[in-house]
């Protein structure tokens, strides 16, 4: 009780003393929606069930510092919609009191969010789905994405292979929605760095073969002609973290499994990342996972733009965060900064295996004419976004 | 006769020699803390130390040297002569970067994982006060008057001016994104601040706060995202910076009459801090990638020899010869 009343003076003397302060309030929502996860082979990985939210938890931790040096209060609101529940009931009810969101949902439920009435004019990030349709034909100008696309997971592994000559490779895909995606874009992206996919197998997910994983994987596998890499799309981790050490060849894993690349692993640790990682552990008690860390930017994004612009209008911030002056330093070694035509937020990815970081793309060599960070996902010459125009 | 001098001799080589002009790295990885003296331009010692020295610096008379051990949360005290530590004095939390009070009694400590800033009398060894500051509080500055300490905190983007007589903040100034070093010009009017990601050096009048102007760098060849400034030195003349550019892997000479960017020179890899010789004719500046130490000439205007220390070389401190 002591401690509290002793900040709170604490924080008068910062406002009354420092001048060009404004109280604002910065009201956030964060709204998830809760799925099905699908069945893997192994039951000792269980996901937590707070991914996202502690993110952006520590998003609201780190602007709510910074706020109180300038009299800026957020909160963050959390909503999360269980299975079977009216997601747009939900969303509604949010939306009267929020204008600023950060959804945690499948890119279908993300989009009826954004088309309704209730939600023009609205600030909405994109926390977990990676759906390219989402940045292209289906864009909305009200949705920002701080969740990397599969297309720029792609041209990340794609151009640390590359850049390492490993430039033949065969793939296997699952049979869910994410692994078909993600193996779209797998094999785009091959396209677009000079990469040949050799030879292609869908795995059947119908047996569990923990106990003889040992005798189906060399047959599965012995057909494919000679290659550098075994490229895996298998989003869930079902099947694809049994590959390494059970092909016919001896051939480094990538893709959903082996060197993944992704918005952010908990190997990373150069450009001060040791301490965002440190700062999330204490907050939720385990590692940051992608979702976790795309949430925590959302919110920083907003904590950044509010900062620079002293104003909650979600219009004023979407202005500030698509232009030219916003940058987000966010433990990648890059400013973060979004694209003006989709509203994608540029990145630096890190590939990673569970123990260790491999590379963090984009890779040397990879030039673009504005922003490297370009070079991953579709570009602003190939897009078919028009909503940002 | 013949006696005399011998014993005379040998008590000479018991008292300590004067000690060279040295320059000490602390290698962060290493746990180690690198000695090169400065006339050789070899490493002559190497001294065992806590978890991730960070952080490095001598008292004013040069007697002892100051270390951030962060990982051991402590700050510990080195004896020059003997090079022993001599004791570890109280920090706070994973202290990172520090700045020593002109009264040569108070050190000003970042504790980076905190969001505080310590105050800690190396006499009394006891933290005199704590300070509530921006998330990953970082650079550290002191006046020449001894009247401001400046804090910077490298997610909350700002410069926190802290009076040294009430310990409370007084001013917040918006930086660039993730500002690392600071430092004050020799007539207290000016503060410098860089800003890693933000990829400026912030210049501000310290009667109104009010910025001057940004200095920013341009490399050809270098994409702007590798142009990251960190640590930076500033001439007691007060014409020139020299700024670490980190994975630009290059020192900017600035000249801070007319904020204008003289030259660049190239170092080792990802380049973090530097100490600079009293007579400013010499900067060393700690390559952390590539685990050595670039030995830079400020008169001829080039780099002169490079000396590999340990792994993660992070701080630099200088110390003279005794005279």
């Amino acid at each position: 009780m002591n401690r509290k009343t002793a900040l709170l003076s604490a924080a008068a003397i910062w406002i009354m003393a420092g001048p060009g302060i404004a109280n604002i309030d910065i009201p956030i929502a964060y709204l998830e929606q809760q799925v099905e996860r699908p069945a893997v082979l192994t039951n000792l990985d269980r996901p937590p069930e707070d991914i996202g939210l502690m993110g952006a938890r520590l998003g609201l931790a780190d602007n709510a510092q910074t706020g109180s040096f300038l009299g800026h209060e957020y909160s963050v609101s959390e909503t999360i919609v269980p299975l079977g529940d009216d997601w747009l009931e939900a969303a509604r009810t949010v939306l009267a009191e929020h204008r600023i969101l950060v959804v945690h949902a499948p890119a279908e439920k993300l989009l009826a969010l954004a088309d309704l009435p209730e939600a023009e004019g609205a600030l909405i990030f994109n926390a977990s789905a990676e759906s390219e349709a989402l940045r292209e034909d289906t864009c909305r100008a009200n949705v920002l994405h701080t969740m990397p696309s599969y297309a720029m997971r792609a041209d990340a592994l794609m151009q640390f292979l590359v850049s390492r000559r490993w430039t033949d490779l065969v793939m296997i895909t699952g049979q869910r929605a994410a692994d078909m995606e993600f193996a779209e874009a797998l094999r785009n992206s091959a396209t677009k760095f000079g990469a040949r996919i050799r030879a292609e197998r869908e795995w059947d997910m119908s047996s569990d073969m923990r106990r003889n994983i040992g005798q189906e994987f060399p047959l599965f596998t012995q057909d494919f002609p000679s290659h550098h890499v075994m490229l895996v799309a298998d989003e869930a981790g079902d099947f694809g973290p049994y590959l390494e050490f059970n092909a016919w060849e001896p051939r480094p894993v990538a893709g959903s499994a082996g060197a993944r690349p992704d918005a952010w692993s908990d190997r990373v640790e150069a450009y001060g990342a040791a301490q965002l990682q440190e700062r999330f552990r204490r907050t939720a008690d385990r590692t940051m996972r992608p979702v976790d860390y795309a949430a925590w930017a959302a919110v920083r994004s907003v904590g950044e733009a509010v900062t620079r612009t002293s104003s909650a209008d979600p219009d004023v911030l979407r202005d500030y965060i698509l232009g030219d002056r916003f940058e987000l330093a966010a433990f990648k070694g890059a400013a973060i900064t979004f694209r003006d035509w989709n509203g994608q937020m540029r990145q630096p990815m890190p590939v990673a295996t569970r123990t260790a970081l491999v590379a963090m793309p984009p890779m040397e060599g990879f030039l673009h004419q504005s922003s490297t960070l370009d070079t991953l996902g579709r570009d602003r010459p190939e897009t078919a976004c028009t909503a940002f125009n | 006769m013949i006696r005399t001098t011998v014993s005379a001799l040998a008590l000479m080589a018991l008292s300590a020699p004067a000690l060279a002009q040295e320059v000490w790295i602390s290698n962060e990885r290493d746990q180690t803390v690198s000695i090169i003296d400065v006339q050789t331009m070899e490493v002559v010692d190497t001294i065992e130390v806590g978890a991730r020295p960070r952080g490095i610096m001598f008292s004013h008379d040069y007697s002892v040297a100051y270390l951030c051990a962060s990982d051991d949360d402590t700050i510990q005290v080195i004896d020059v002569e003997t090079r022993e530590i001599l004791h570890n004095l109280p920090s706070g939390e994973n202290p990172e970067t520090f700045v020593l009070h002109p009264d040569g009694r108070h050190i000003w400590i970042s504790n980076e994982d905190d969001n505080i800033t310590s105050v800690l009398d190396v006499e009394e060894r006891r933290i005199v006060a704590q300070i509530p500051v921006g998330i990953e509080p970082e650079g550290k500055a002191i006046n020449h008057a001894g009247t401001i300490a400046i804090t910077t905190s490298e997610t909350t983007n700002m410069a926190h001016w802290i009076d040294t007589e009430t310990h409370e903040i007084f001013n917040n100034s918006l930086v660039g994104s993730r500002p690392r070093d600071a430092e004050f010009t020799t007539d207290d009017k000016r503060l410098f601040v860089s800003a890693e990601i933000g990829g400026g050096l912030h210049v501000f009048d310290t009667e109104t706060f009010e910025e001057i102007v940004e200095i920013r760098f341009e490399i050809p060849d270098v994409h702007p995202h590798d142009i990251q400034p960190v640590g930076f030195r500033l001439t007691e003349d007060m014409t020139r910076a020299y700024v670490a550019l980190g994975p630009a892997n290059r020192i900017a000479v600035v000249d801070i009459e007319n904020y204008e960017v003289i030259k660049y020179h190239q170092v080792g890899r990802r380049v973090w801090h530097m100490a600079m010789s009293n007579d400013e004719t010499l900067l060393f500046t700690t390559n952390g990638v590539s685990g050595d130490v670039t030995v830079i000439d400020l008169v001829r205007q080039e780099p002169i020899k490079t000396i590999q220390v340990g792994r993660f070389p992070w701080g630099a401190a200088y110390r003279p010869a005794d005279s």
